[in-house]
Formats: structure tokens, C-alpha cells, sequence
């Protein structure tokens, strides 16, 4: 688990935050949240502590509903495949996807779905043309097994892994705005820096903010 | 809200020893004539006793109250023992009820009444008709969801409880609590629904057929006068309770419990004879529960309050379940189970699509487990430690 109270020390040479702080730190006080797929609601306590946002979480995993509705928050036990449509439009000022959409039967239509009820839809997902990931496939020949990625490929929940260049081509083919883009190197254990060359070649995680 | 401890972790077992003790049932009688309650039929009923039980302690500014609300067949008695009871069996939520449980006695006070039309003190058709002197049988006007809960209102103007911290309460009494949260919005801070719906589907007002069927078929019932006429229908009404709990159970669940296992474990063989006696263990059991209900049970409450849940339509007048609880302020905790085909969980997601449109504050769990629609009354960990979270942040 993250330490969200414990900030990047001056001491470190260089400061790494989690995914988490830098989904944090793109949100207003007080904003309308909804997270899909918020497994035991490490982001949305964040949020709450640190933006005091009204947060929403829709989790599959009834184990992790326990810990949710343990921690204070209002949770809905659900599939994201089945859609949102309980949700009127805007309902939401962010929908939130950390790493979920690679796991989705149809990570368009949620993608859309998401983009109708908030008003700023965050994704933050794994990029597959890190080099890294590159280097396997393409010179070793292999399905690309790394931190981020670690499954082999007939027991991996990853079904629709992507790269940032293909992320970006769907968001102009679909009209959707980006608003910001992050692109972060490092790993969910060691924490991310922020980089700005060669994002597809040097990224292992990308956050974009996108609304339609 | 702050991080703060939950009383139960998921880890530690709900099964506390601890009881409520001796508890005394209380009675409270209103709508005296001429001031006699509208009924949602336009009938009038008066006077009208509501027997009620409490449990804990009303802290000094009311904001401890928890309203429970029984099934179809509950009562009062929620919790602990009553003096001179025979059974050892403690009230039907003994597991959620008391000091340490889900509904802690040691912070909130706990009442329970039995809805009107009931038969274990409040007023039902076995009560006496004062314009008769006899029971009221079928002279007893139709009651709904709706009256059960205006007779509960009365209850608390008079215990002086404006508002209820949390309304709970399981399949009949899910549907009690989700009535309250549109009756009475202000004065509902809290509401958990349990294995319940905003409306039967055709398949539960079918099973609720057969079992009035049942009843009314029955030579004993004599048109609801068999009081009158010194008989009970109990054969029908022990048939009305074996569908009954077939429905409450699940196909998986019947098979852990008695497979097809027989009574007699003297040989694997049956009798091929014409008696038709008991020889699988469902049967027995079904028998069983047949015969112990009708020692508790009066024929024509089974008829009215079967009745009274197959009215029950939250999404009326209008159609729109979402536009019908467009008044309601309470914040919820929705919860159904995974083999409950009685209320399946989609009726549950049906109400908690039309809350969150609604903007309101909604959690919703769906249970695993094979214990089908009874599994609300049945000890689990997942359960009161999801309820007693619940309670405990929203109270901040």
C-alpha cells in the first residue's frame, strides 16, 4: 500500500510519487469522483483526505467492497462491462480508470460511457511499447513479461493491452479532448517520474485527461 | 470523514455471546373510533394495537433509534428471550441484535414492531371485530405496505422519535424500509434493504398464489371464519409454508442440507408402496416446518399480508421507480445475495439505479452465498461487519 501522507522527501535525490499522487494532485477540492474499478479504495481515500472530494466506487470484488464500505465509502458491487447506466449525463466532474480499461471485454464502450457521465474522464494504464516490452517481443521473441505486466499471456487478465500512440489515435477517432497527458517511468513499487522525451519508447505508464 | 477503526473487522466472528437477556413485549393502541386510520384502500381501521419490543437505550436527544422491520412471517420479537417462553430459540436477529453485534444494544435503541395485519399481538383479522365481538376474519379491510408503515408512524409520534437513525429490515421488511424513505423522507437519516424489491416479480406473486391457494382450499378454512367455527385450516396452511420455504432456500442449498438422502438410514431402498409416507429428508423437513408454523401462524394473516407484498409496487403511480424516490433523502446500503432467486439481486440493482439517479448516497453489496433468500437471517461475518461500518461512518 501507498503512504499517501508521507510526501516526496527533499532528501531524495529524486522525488518519486505513486500513480496515485499524480491522479491526486489533477483534481480540484471538492470534485464529484466516481472510480471504476476502485479495488479496496486507495485512490478514493486519498482523494478524500487530501481534495476532499464526494467520492464514488464501483468494484467487482466482494472482498474488496467489504474494505471499502470499512473505510467509509459508498461503493457499488458491480461488472464495468455491464456499463453506466445508472448514471445520468455529467453526473460526475471526473470518472476515474487506473488501470482498468485493459481489462475490459469493450474498453471503448466503457470509455465513451465514462466520457457521458463526468465531465473529465482520467485513464491511466500501462504502456506496451515501453521498450522494455519492445526489446522482448521484438528481438527476444517473446510475450513481454515485465513489472508492470507481469502475467504470462494465458493467465493474464490483460486483454486489451495498448500502447500511448494507439491510445492517443483512438481519442482522435472517437473526438475526444486531451486535456492533460503524463507520461510517468518507474513502477508502482518504486514509485514514477514524469518524462517528456520519447513518452511511447521511455514510458512504462501513461495518465491522460480526457472529455468529449 | 476521518480514518477511524471499524467496530468489527472482517476477521473477527460475529457470534458474541452476548444477549439482550429477558426482554417484555409492550403494547401501544391508537386510532381509536371515531378517529379511526385511513387505510391506502379507503377503508377505515380502528382501534388498531401495535404489540413492540425495544432493546438498548434512547439516548437523551433521540438520534439512536434503529427501526427494524420483520418479514412476512416475524414479529416483534427480535431479540432475547421472553420470560416464560418454552423454546431455548432466542428472537429471529438475536445474531444482529445486542450488546457488541451488528446493531450494537450498547449504542442504539432497537424497535421492532409487528406490522398490522400480523398475528403475534398487533392488529390483524384474528383480532376481535369490535362491531362483532368475533374475530375479524375477512372482515378485516386490506391492508398495504403503505398502512404497515403509517401504523409504525403512529408508533414513533408516540414514543416521541422524530427521527429514525437507520431503518433495516429484510425481504417484506426491505420493502417496509424502502416505504419509509418515501413516506416519511425527513425522518429517515439511514436505510438498509435486504434481499428485497421495489416490486414482486410475476414469479413470487405466483408462489404467493399457491400458498393462499392452499389455505382457501382447505374444508377448515370455512370462508376465514374457522375460528368462529371451532376449526383451524392447518393443513393448508402448513402447505403454504412448505412452498414458502422452498422459495427461501436454493437448489444448492437443499442439496448440502438433505441431498437425497432418506429417513430411514437403515438401507438405500424405498418402500414402493402406496402410503406415500415421508422417506426423503427434504420431505420430512418440509413436514416439519409445515406443522411448527401452524402453532404460530394464523391462516388469514398468511392471505393478507401475502397479499399486502404482492400490492406492493414502489414504481406507481407514475411508473418510474427513479421519479418515485425522487423525494428521498436517506443514505442507503442496498443488499441482496447471490442465490436469492425469491428477490434476485437485479430487483436490488433496479433500486439502486433509481437511488443513484436520484444523486443519492448509495452502497450496494451482493452477497456470495448458496443459502438463498433466507441467508438474511442466518449468521455471517460479511454481513454485520458490512451493516456495523455502514452505521459506524455514517453517524459521523
Amino acid at each position: 500500500m501507498t503512504d499517501p501522507a508521507t510526501p516526496s522527501s527533499s532528501v531524495q535525490r529524486r522525488p518519486k510519487k505513486t500513480d496515485i499522487d499524480f491522479i491526486v494532485d489533477l483534481i480540484e477540492p471538492r470534485a464529484r469522483v466516481l472510480d471504476l474499478g476502485c479495488g479496496t479504495g486507495e485512490l478514493l481515500t486519498a482523494l478524500q483526505e487530501r481534495k476532499n472530494v464526494f467520492p464514488q466506487g464501483i468494484e467487482i470484488s466482494e472482498e474488496a467492497i467489504h474494505e471499502c464500505v470499512s473505510k467509509g465509502l459508498p461503493v457499488y458491487h458491480g461488472d464495468l462491462d455491464e456499463g453506466l447506466a445508472d448514471y445520468n449525463d455529467g453526473a460526475m466532474d471526473y470518472v476515474i480508470l487506473t488501470d482498468v480499461i485493459q481489462v475490459l471485454y469493450r474498453p471503448d464502450e466503457l470509455i465513451r460511457e465514462a466520457a457521458r457521465v463526468g465531465k473529465k474522464v482520467i485513464l491511466s494504464f500501462p504502456n506496451f511499447a515501453h521498450w522494455h516490452a519492445r526489446f522482448q517481443l521484438g528481438l527476444l521473441g517473446h510475450m513481454p513479461r515485465t513489472e508492470q505486466l507481469p502475467f504470462e499471456w494465458y493467465d493474464s487478465p490483460n486483454i486489451h493491452l495498448t500502447t500511448i500512440r494507439d491510445f492517443k489515435r483512438m481519442c482522435r477517432a472517437e473526438g475526444f479532448q486531451i486535456l492533460q497527458e503524463l507520461y510517468l517511468t518507474g513502477s508502482f513499487d518504486r514509485g514514477f517520474t514524469r518524462i517528456s522525451v520519447l513518452p511511447n519508447l521511455l514510458a512504462e505508464q501513461a495518465v491522460f485527461v480526457i472529455c468529449r | 470523514m476521518s480514518a477511524r477503526l471499524p467496530v468489527h473487522s472482517m476477521t473477527l466472528t460475529t457470534a458474541q455471546p452476548n444477549s439482550v437477556g429477558v426482554v417484555e413485549p409492550q403494547f401501544f393502541t391508537f386510532a381509536q373510533p371515531p378517529d379511526e386510520m385511513k387505510l391506502v384502500s379507503g377503508k377505515k381501521l380502528g382501534p388498531i394495537t401495535l404489540v413492540y419490543e425495544t432493546y438498548g437505550t434512547l439516548n437523551a436527544d433521540k438520534s439512536n433509534v434503529i427501526l427494524v422491520e420483520h418479514a412476512l412471517t416475524g414479529d416483534a420479537h427480535v431479540a432475547g428471550y421472553h420470560k416464560d417462553q418454552t423454546s431455548k430459540k432466542p428472537g429471529w436477529w438475536d445474531i444482529m441484535v445486542g450488546p457488541g453485534k451488528a446493531l450494537d444494544t450498547e449504542r442504539y435503541f432497537v424497535v421492532c414492531a409487528n406490522c398490522i395485519g400480523g398475528c403475534s399481538g398487533s392488529t390483524g383479522p384474528d383480532s376481535e371485530n369490535p362491531a362483532t365481538g368475533y374475530p375479524y376474519a375477512r372482515d378485516f379491510p386490506i391492508i398495504t405496505i403503505q398502512d404497515m408503515v403509517e401504523a409504525e408512524r403512529h408508533l414513533l409520534d408516540h414514543l416521541g422519535i422524530n427521527q429514525v437513525l437507520c431503518v433495516i429490515g429484510g425481504s417484506m421488511g426491505g420493502m417496509r424500509v424502502l416505504q419509509w424513505t418515501v413516506s416519511y423522507p425527513e425522518r429517515i437519516r439511514l436505510a438498509i434493504p435486504i434481499a428485497t424489491t421495489s416490486r414482486l416479480s410475476a414469479q413470487a406473486i405466483g408462489f404467493n398464489e399457491v400458498g393462499r391457494q392452499a389455505i382457501m382450499g382447505d374444508p377448515d378454512w370455512r370462508n376465514g371464519n374457522y375460528k368462529r367455527e371451532g376449526v383451524i385450516p392447518n393443513h393448508g396452511l402448513a402447505i403454504a409454508r412448505m412452498i414458502g420455504h422452498i422459495t427461501y432456500l436454493s437448489d444448492k442449498a437443499m442439496h448440502n442440507k438433505f441431498g437425497r438422502d432418506l429417513v430411514e438410514s437403515n438401507g438405500s431402498t424405498f418402500t414402493f408402496n402406496t402410503e406415500f409416507a415421508t422417506e426423503f429428508q427434504v420431505e420430512s423437513y418440509l413436514r416439519h416446518q409445515g406443522s411448527v408454523f401452524v402453532q404460530r401462524f394464523d391462516a388469514n394473516s398468511y392471505l393478507y399480508i401475502t397479499k399486502a407484498t404482492d400490492y406492493f409496487d414502489l414504481t406507481q403511480p407514475s411508473g418510474s421507480l427513479r421519479k418515485e424516490l425522487s423525494r428521498v433523502q436517506a443514505k442507503f446500503l442496498v443488499i441482496s445475495f447471490s442465490s436469492d432467486w425469491l428477490f434476485p439481486t437485479y430487483q436490488s440493482r433496479e433500486i439502486v439505479k433509481a437511488l443513484r439517479q436520484n444523486s443519492l448516497d448509495v452502497t450496494f453489496a451482493e452477497l456470495q452465498t448458496d443459502k438463498g433468500h433466507d441467508a438474511f437471517l442466518l449468521e455471517s461475518a460479511q454481513l454485520s461487519s458490512l451493516i456495523s461500518n455502514f452505521l459506524n461512518y455514517a453517524i459521523d
